[in-house]
C-alpha cells in the first residue's frame, strides 16, 4: 500500500464527518480510500499554472429576490417527520453529557 | 396497456378520443407493474389511491386535444421530493420521510396533469452507478436480470424499458440518467446544468446534479423536457432561459445534413469493448449517409474527468449531507448518551458504506492541508475539462461517442470494487463537470444487452440533440426491439 492515507487519519477525517468505523469497517476502507486518493493524485499530471478555478457553470450569477416568505404554517406537518417532538418542538437528548462527571 | 406500442402522443390520441379513460389506464399500468415489478423490482413505492383519484378528477374534466401529457402515467426517481408520498433517496436514514411540499419538477408535471405512478429504486443518494447500493432493493436489467440496470437511476430506466411506464424523471450527476438509459436501451437526457429547476431535489452534488427524462423514443423525452424546464424562483441556478417546444422540430423534415459532428478519439479508446465500440463507428456512418460531417476530435484532458468528479462531487456531498443529522427528520439512532451521539451514531447506522465513502473523500479532500492539493487542483482541472469541450463545440454542432465503456454488468460484479466501478463513468462525467445536455440513445446491441450512444451539445442547445437523436431513430430499428420478459409482449 502507497500510504497516502493511514488508519489514524481516517479515524481522523471520520471524526470530522461525524461517523464512527469499527476495526473491520477501518481495516476495509483504508485501503480502499488510499487506492482512490492514488487515483486523485494522478491530476498532478495536469498543468494548471494560471488557470481559474470553476466551482460553478451555472449562467445565473448573484441572483437577488425579494426575501418573502412563502408555503409557512407547517410546523405540525414538519414535526411529523421529527424523530421525537414534544409541545410543537422537536425533541432531542440532553446537550451536555449526563454519562460522566467532569 | 401494451406501452411497448404506445408512445405519449398514441396514448393522448387515445385518451382524447375516449377509447379508455384515464383512471382506466392509471389501472392497467398498476396491474402491469405488479405483474413484472416482481422480476425488475424497479419501484420503491406505488402511489395508487392518489393516482387512482387524480386520473378519475382528470376524466370528470375532460382531457383536450392541447394538453398532451395529461393523464398519462409517469414515474418519478426517489430522491425527487413528492408531498405526502415517502421520499427516501433510497437510503435507511430517510425511510419513513414524507415530503411536505412537491419538487418543482413533480409540481410541473401535475399541472400538465401527469399522473405521479409511484417512485423509484435508485443507488443511496443517487451515489452509484448499478442501483446496487440502495439500501432497499435491487433493481434488475430489463433485458436480463442477471444484469445490473446501471444507476443511479436504475429503476427509472428498468421501469420504462421494462413497458411498465412510457416515463419516468431520473437525476444525472455523472452519468445516472444516460448510463441506465444505455443499459437498458432507451433515451434519457441530461439536460444542461440550469435547465430544470432542483427545487426539491435531494441534493448530491448542487454543482453538477441535473434532473432530466427517460422514455422509449426522442419525441416523447423531448416532451417530457419542455414540461419540466423553465426558471425557478426556488433554484436561483435555474436559467431564465426561454424554453422551446423541444417536440416541435421532431419531423419528417427533419435532417442532420450540413452539421458538423466531433467524434473524440479519447471515446473509442483503451477500456472501451469492441462492439460498444463497432456500434459507435456505425452509427457515426450512418450520419454521414445522412449528410452530416464527422471528425475525429480530441478531449485531451477526458481521462482526468473522473478523477476531478470524486473529488468536487464528493466535497459537495460531504457538505449537503451534513443535513442529516438526526434531529428533525430521518433515522435517530436509540441508545444515545448526548447529542453528539445522535449525530455519529444516527449517520453511522443511517448511511450505507458508498455514502459513507463519499462523505470521507470529500471530506478528505476539504479538510486543513489537503484542500488546496485536492479540492482547489480538482476545481482547476474541471476548468481545463470545460475549455477542451469549448474548443470542439466551437466547430462542432454536437460530439458523439458511447455512453459507457461497456454494456451492463453481472449483478454482484464490481460493488466491491469502487474505483472500477467509477471509471465506468469515465465518458458521462465530464458532461457533467462541463454542464453539457448530454442525450443517450440505443444504437446497437452486445449479447442481447442494448449499446447506447451519447450526443453531447452546446449549453442550451437541447434541440440539437434531440433532433440528431431523432433523425438517428428514423434511420435505425435498435428503439423498436424490446425486452422479453413475464410475455406480455
Amino acid at each position: 500500500m502507497a500510504n497516502r492515507i493511514n488508519r489514524d487519519q481516517v479515524q481522523h477525517v471520520a471524526s470530522l464527518a461525524k461517523l464512527e468505523f469499527t476495526d473491520a469497517q477501518l481495516d476495509a476502507f483504508t485501503p480502499q480510500l488510499d487506492d482512490i486518493i492514488g487515483l486523485f493524485e494522478t491530476l498532478s499530471e495536469v498543468d494548471t499554472d494560471g488557470v481559474e478555478a470553476t466551482s460553478s457553470v451555472s449562467d445565473q450569477l448573484n441572483v437577488m429576490r425579494e426575501d418573502v416568505a412563502d408555503n409557512w404554517g407547517q410546523s405540525q406537518a414538519l414535526l411529523k417527520n421529527a424523530p421525537d417532538a414534544a409541545r410543537g418542538f422537536v425533541k432531542v437528548p440532553a446537550i451536555i453529557d449526563e454519562s460522566e462527571d467532569n | 396497456m401494451n406501452y411497448f406500442k404506445q408512445d405519449l402522443a398514441s396514448l393522448h390520441a387515445d385518451l382524447v378520443a375516449k377509447k379508455y379513460s384515464a383512471k382506466e389506464l392509471t389501472q392497467a399500468t398498476f396491474d402491469n407493474i405488479k405483474a413484472t415489478d416482481p422480476k425488475i423490482d424497479a419501484f420503491l413505492a406505488l402511489n395508487e389511491d392518489a393516482a387512482l383519484d387524480q386520473a378519475a378528477k382528470i376524466d370528470a374534466a375532460g382531457i383536450q386535444d392541447d394538453q398532451p401529457l395529461a393523464g398519462i402515467p409517469v414515474a418519478i426517481k426517489d430522491n425527487i421530493v413528492t408531498k405526502d408520498l415517502t421520499t427516501t433517496a433510497a437510503s435507511k436514514i430517510l425511510a419513513n420521510f414524507k415530503p411536505v411540499y412537491d419538487a418543482t419538477v413533480s409540481t410541473k408535471l401535475t399541472n400538465a396533469q401527469m399522473v405521479t405512478i409511484g417512485k423509484t429504486n435508485l443507488d443511496e443518494f443517487a451515489m452509484g452507478g448499478s442501483t446496487e447500493t440502495s439500501a432497499f432493493k435491487q433493481t434488475k436489467n430489463a433485458w436480463d436480470q442477471t444484469k445490473v440496470p446501471g444507476g443511479s437511476s436504475g429503476g427509472s430506466a428498468a421501469a420504462v424499458a421494462s413497458g411498465q411506464v412510457v416515463a419516468a424523471l431520473g437525476t444525472d450527476t455523472g452519468g445516472s440518467i444516460r448510463q441506465p438509459a444505455a443499459f437498458n436501451g432507451v433515451v434519457g437526457m441530461k439536460p444542461t446544468y440550469g435547465r430544470v429547476s432542483r427545487w426539491g431535489l435531494i441534493a448530491f452534488g448542487s454543482s453538477l446534479d441535473q434532473i432530466g427524462p427517460l422514455t422509449r423514443g426522442v419525441k416523447d423525452n423531448a416532451t417530457v423536457l419542455s414540461a419540466i424546464a423553465g426558471h425557478d424562483d426556488h433554484d436561483l441556478t435555474s436559467s431564465t432561459q426561454a424554453v422551446p417546444s423541444f417536440a416541435s422540430d421532431l419531423t419528417d423534415a427533419a435532417s442532420v445534413k450540413g452539421l458538423r459532428i466531433g467524434l473524440p478519439k479519447e471515446f473509442l479508446g483503451e477500456g472501451v469493448d469492441e462492439d460498444v465500440k463497432n456500434a459507435i463507428l456505425a452509427a457515426a456512418d450512418t450520419y454521414r449517409q445522412l449528410g452530416a460531417t464527422v471528425d475525429e476530435v480530441s478531449l485531451p484532458h477526458n481521462k482526468y474527468g473522473v478523477a476531478a468528479y470524486y473529488i468536487i462531487a464528493s466535497s459537495e456531498a460531504s457538505s449537503n449531507l451534513q443535513r442529516y443529522d438526526g434531529i428533525r427528520y430521518g433515522y435517530r439512532a436509540q441508545d444515545v448518551q448526548n447529542l453528539e451521539d445522535v449525530y455519529v451514531k444516527s449517520r453511522s447506522e443511517g448511511f450505507g458504506d458508498e455514502v459513507k465513502r463519499r462523505i470521507m473523500l470529500g471530506t478528505f479532500s476539504l479538510s486543513a492541508g489537503f484542500y488546496d492539493a485536492y479540492f482547489l487542483k480538482a476545481a482547476k482541472v474541471r476548468t481545463v475539462i470545460i475549455n477542451d469541450f469549448k474548443a470542439v463545440l466551437k466547430d462542432h454542432d454536437f460530439i458523439m461517442g458511447p455512453v459507457a465503456p461497456t454494456p451492463a454488468f453481472d449483478l454482484g460484479a464490481e460493488i466491491k470494487d469502487p474505483i472500477t466501478m467509477y471509471m465506468n463513468d469515465i465518458l458521462t462525467i465530464p458532461v457533467n463537470l462541463a454542464g453539457l445536455p448530454g442525450l443517450s440513445l440505443p444504437a446497437g446491441f452486445s449479447k442481447n444487452l442494448p449499446v447506447g450512444m451519447q450526443l453531447i451539445g452546446r449549453p442550451f442547445d437541447e434541440s440539437t440533440l434531440y433532433k440528431a437523436g431523432y433523425v438517428f431513430e428514423q434511420n435505425t430499428d435498435f428503439h423498436l426491439q424490446v425486452p422479453t420478459l413475464g410475455g406480455q409482449n
